[in-house]
């Protein structure tokens, strides 16, 4: 049964990326969707520089800058930092675990193609009248009073694609616990995988928080329900904390994962085993529940109170303590090894001092007299791209060139990666660095033009500047994404130093992942055979015998369709002159519970794949004699 | 010694941050050049957790530039596999403990100042004959523009606030419409302006504004509440006591102050069939205009809050109020004319030279 290994035509290959459950291509798809999400929101805030790049600037309007910020915010949080994690999560967990696919591959599918039509959902709104524009945290008195249907698509949009967020997060949870391969217990676990655990259990628990906020603003701006509108008895308030209880946690549900890849990269060009792993375990939850204790920090100017101030102050500076163990940790990593500078390399090293920075400043906002000065001032923009950029992105661009030849069997050019990373670098520093004074020089940020005299002038000059090197390095960077196509294929372990299971499976990865479901030793399995002079890589649990998998479904994709359609009855249903948008809704629903139906009623038992079947697949991929 | 070598280090660097911080911003609007106790207490929090936390980059910088120029693959050797560390108690328990007393000393100041600023309890205190003691500004914002009353003086304007030095002066903060923010930032701040609740702080201005370059400290709505949040801006200005007392009763010397339709000049009549009934011009009174009041605008900083005070500006501004700030509520709905109707340049002239007439303090 060579099909398997067949070349396919275009639209077959189309129809295999919609119907496929397979988590390795699911990755690649959240991978090209993330990046899709992640050069349109960096455009948007390319746009926004420049506005800003000096004063009374008419770039772009009043009313549209507003525009660009929300969909800035929404789009990078939402739509562009947690798919590229889950590209991550997806390609790896499994891998690292030593398992043929996540528990529900069905879902995984559903969960793609929930966040992807969600997001392009909320993306038409700027081809149908305006796309929101109350900010990504989207305040209740501002988003109920904007006209137009932007919040709107905001509301839906996030409702659509925070289930897609949430399934895929059950998804990981179920795997991570029920899938570890023999021998893979908890403590011997990637720390990757930990994150991956971690996080999604914070998604299980943050995203419902954010689902009801969405639903009661959809029941105020929809049906005309009261919860956020105070002349009517309701509180502006409660959306405050219902989109902060998800929203703090949301940055750590990004910002672990990419602790969790540093914490691969580090000690793989260190040559060394992670210092401290058990602490860095306890951190990694300790900072996951400390991350629902502290989301008030985001409302000390509300006025909540002195008592509630200082709790939450106190609280919230609390997580510095176990997120300076992770630093220390991995300083601790590198001391004493063998550190070879590799892109992912410097990626990681570049990533220590600007998350600290980072870090420090989140201090200073949780003393709450403090923060009523630098809150929604300048100082917190700043604050908070140190983090997301300093923490998250370095993760996803050095991780990009540390894992791609797992996703592609292709190395990505390492001159190249470098140059990369000083122009974004640098352009990042220069960029943010200087915010921290203009937010103390008085400047609120979410502002689409300042006046002069004010002595902002020059820095924000400064700013612009590094925000277009950023903007070049990102294209540098996606050039080299593209020149790896023509590479030459990478074949297993290409950096020489992989500790974990993922390096030790042969490249390209068979669609299976693991012929013999292998045995796990301790931790950094692979490490441990390389030591010992293995060189099939891995000790095997099991012989060689059937192996069980999904059948691909269209299911998944017709299922979202529906939601995708029916959101858009659901939109223009308040509108008068619209009497149609009711069918649209219904016919939407039908075809997703419809869909529903067809999976309940069908059963799916997937397939065997025999031992010929795996031999001759094998073969193919790989020549006579088994694995290159 | 040692110890006395570190305290040195960490002063040096302090006086090093505050000469670098305090050179940076403009005296009237920047938060690292406070005029007033709240400010500079929090300009103290600034200097104490950015020393701590400078020092505490510089170390973490230090100890990895340290492992990374001393473990390089280049100089240990090619082949040489490391040993393999799983871990050390000691250094655990070392950062732990040392960021946590980081931390206390952080904590210990910030929790007594939460409670320091949000100690308003002087706002009700009275004297013998049942009059406040303590000066009160009720602040109310509207998009995009603030209406500051003063209660216990039964007068009220907007777009520049005035207050005395030397005192603390009590702030109700409420927003008629969205939320907004009010954030003096070279006096202190800042306070959510609620829909549905009232907030409550203090502010004190130690200096007069008199001697700033345009005579008042800039003040800002810090959350997004529109299309034209970032031109709601706001003036302070800080007068003596004395002349803040000489203001006030100008003020209430405006009592009943109005505009006639009948007026022989045409701004006049153009104000009192135009603008009126929106716009007071009698300094007495509460809040709830629907419009600024203008009872002092000539003597005020500038037009809308942010244009450059002068006629021609408040002409354009006259004829085109939803060109300047987008979405404000002086235009129709549908964006397309003033609520007042289009004036002919003869009265809009007129206008705003009747407008810049407007004044206490001339």
């Amino acid at each position: 049964m060579s099909s398997y290994t067949q070349k396919k035509g275009f639209g077959a290959t189309i129809w295999d990326y919609i119907t496929t459950v397979d988590h390795k291509k699911l990755a690649v798809m959240y991978l090209l969707a993330g990046t899709l999400f992640f050069a349109i929101a960096g455009f948007e805030a390319l746009l926004m520089r420049i506005q800003l790049m000096k004063p009374n600037n008419d770039f772009v309007s009043a009313g549209f800058f507003n525009e660009l910020l929300t969909m800035h915010g929404t789009t990078m949080l939402f739509l562009a930092a947690t798919p590229l994690l889950f590209a991550f999560m997806n390609m790896l967990v499994p891998l690292q675990i030593g398992a043929r696919d996540v528990a529900f591959p069905f879902l995984n599918s559903l969960g793609f193609w929930l966040f992807f039509l969600g997001a392009v959902f909320l993306h038409l709104s700027f081809f149908m009248g305006g796309a929101p524009d109350a900010g990504w945290t989207s305040y209740a008195s501002l988003s109920l009073y904007s006209p137009g249907h932007g919040i709107d698509f905001y509301v839906l949009g996030l409702q659509i694609s925070g289930a897609g967020t949430l399934i895929s997060g059950l998804n990981f949870i179920v795997t991570i616990i029920t899938m570890r391969a023999p021998g893979m217990t908890f403590m011997r676990m990637p720390l990757f995988t930990w994150t991956a655990l971690v996080s999604s259990a914070l998604i299980l628990f943050a995203f419902p928080p954010l689902t009801i906020g969405l639903l009661m603003m959809l029941f105020d701006r929809m049906f005309g329900g009261n919860f956020f509108d105070h002349t009517m008895g309701g509180n502006t308030i409660i959306w405050e904390h219902l989109f902060w209880i998800f929203g703090h946690p949301e940055v750590y549900i990004l910002v672990l994962p990419a602790f969790g890849l540093f914490s691969e990269i580090i000690p793989a060009f260190s040559r060394k085993r992670l210092f401290g792993y058990s602490s860095m375990v306890f951190a990694t939850i300790l900072i996951g529940f400390l991350g629902f204790m502290v989301w008030a920090h985001h409302m000390f100017t509300v006025g909540l109170g002195p008592t509630a101030n200082a709790i939450f102050a106190v609280a919230t500076m609390a997580i510095a303590v176990p997120t300076g163990m992770k630093v220390f940790n991995w300083i601790l990593t590198i001391w004493g090894g063998s550190i070879k500078v590799t892109t992912p390399m410097l990626y990681a090293l570049g990533f220590i001092p600007s998350f600290v920075a980072g870090g420090v400043t989140g201090v200073m906002q949780a003393s709450a007299p403090l923060d009523y000065q630098l809150h929604d001032s300048y100082f917190i923009v700043a604050h908070f791209h140190y983090v997301i950029v300093g923490g998250i992105v370095t993760a996803l661009f050095g991780s990009a060139h540390f894992y791609w030849p797992i996703f592609f069997n292709r190395m990505l050019n390492e001159t190249l990666g470098k140059w990369t990373f000083w122009v974004f670098f640098i352009g990042f520093h220069l960029t943010f660095f200087v915010q921290h004074f203009l937010g103390l020089m008085g400047m609120p940020r979410r502002v689409f033009t300042y006046m002069e005299g004010q002595g902002w002038d020059q820095f924000n000059y400064i700013s612009t500047i590094g925000a277009l090197m950023m903007g070049v390095g990102v294209i540098m960077m996606v050039i080299n994404c593209l020149m790896s196509i023509k590479g030459k294929p990478a074949g297993r372990d290409p950096w020489g130093d992989g500790r974990t299971l993922e390096w030790a499976i042969p490249q390209p990865i068979p669609f299976y992942n693991f012929r013999q479901t292998p045995l796990v030793r301790g931790l950094d399995p692979y490490w441990i055979e390389k030591q010992e002079g293995n060189k099939e890589g891995m000790t095997y649990a099991e012989p060689l015998g059937d192996i069980h998998m999904p059948n691909n479904s269209a299911i998944p994709f017709v299922i979202s369709l529906g939601m995708f359609i029916a959101a858009f009855g659901a939109l223009y249903n308040p509108d008068a002159d619209k009497p149609w948008s009711i069918y649209v809704l219904i016919i939407g629903l039908a075809i997703t519970f419809g869909a529903m139906i067809v999976r309940s009623v069908k059963d799916d038992h997937g397939f065997h794949l025999h031992k010929e079947e795996i031999l001759e697949i094998e073969e193919q991929l790989y020549g006579k004699g088994g694995n290159k | 010694m040692m110890k006395g070598l570190k305290k040195w280090r960490l002063f040096s660097l302090l006086a090093v941050m505050m000469v670098f911080l305090s050179g940076c911003g403009e005296e009237y609007i920047s938060a690292l050049k406070p005029s007033g106790e709240v400010g500079k207490e929090q300009l103290n929090l600034l200097l104490l957790t950015t020393g701590i936390m400078t020092l505490v980059v510089v170390i973490v910088s230090v100890i990895y530039l340290l492992a990374f120029v001393k473990f390089r693959r280049s100089k240990v050797g090619e082949n040489v596999i490391p040993k393999q560390v799983e871990g050390s108690h000691t250094l655990e328990v070392i950062w732990t403990v040392i960021p946590i007393i980081l931390l206390l000393i952080i904590a210990v100041p910030v929790v007594t100042t939460t409670y320091k600023f949000a100690d308003v309890a002087a706002m009700d205190e009275v004297d013998e004959n049942g009059n406040k003691t303590a000066l009160t500004v009720n602040v109310t914002a509207k998009l995009y523009w603030w209406e500051f009353e003063y209660p216990n003086q039964g007068i009220v304007t907007a777009q520049e606030l005035v207050v005395p030095t030397g005192e603390k002066v009590y702030f109700n903060l409420k927003a008629a419409d969205v939320k907004h923010s009010f954030w003096i930032p070279a006096v202190g701040g800042k306070m959510d302006t609620n829909v549905e609740n009232l907030n409550k702080f203090y502010l004190v201005f130690d200096k007069e504004s008199k001697d700033l370059k345009d005579g008042v400290f800039y003040g800002k709505c810090a959350e997004l509440c529109g299309p034209s949040h970032a031109l709601m801006d706001f003036k302070v200005k800080s007068l003596s006591p004395e002349a803040f007392d000489a203001w006030v009763d100008t003020m209430k010397a405006t009592e009943g102050q109005t505009a006639d339709k009948a007026s022989t000049d045409l701004g006049e009549a153009t104000f009192a069939n135009s603008c009126l009934a929106c716009h007071a011009v009698s300094g007495v009174g509460g809040t709830g205009g629907l419009g600024p009041n203008l009872t002092t605008f000539g003597d005020r900083n500038r037009v809308a809050g942010f244009l450059e005070h002068n006629e021609e500006n408040l002409q354009a501004w006259i004829k085109n109020p939803g060109e300047y700030k987008p979405g404000n509520l002086m235009m129709n709905p549908d964006g397309t004319a003033p609520i007042y109707g289009d004036l002919s340049d003869e009265e809009i002239q007129a206008l705003a030279t009747y407008i810049m007439g407007l004044s206490v303090e001339k």
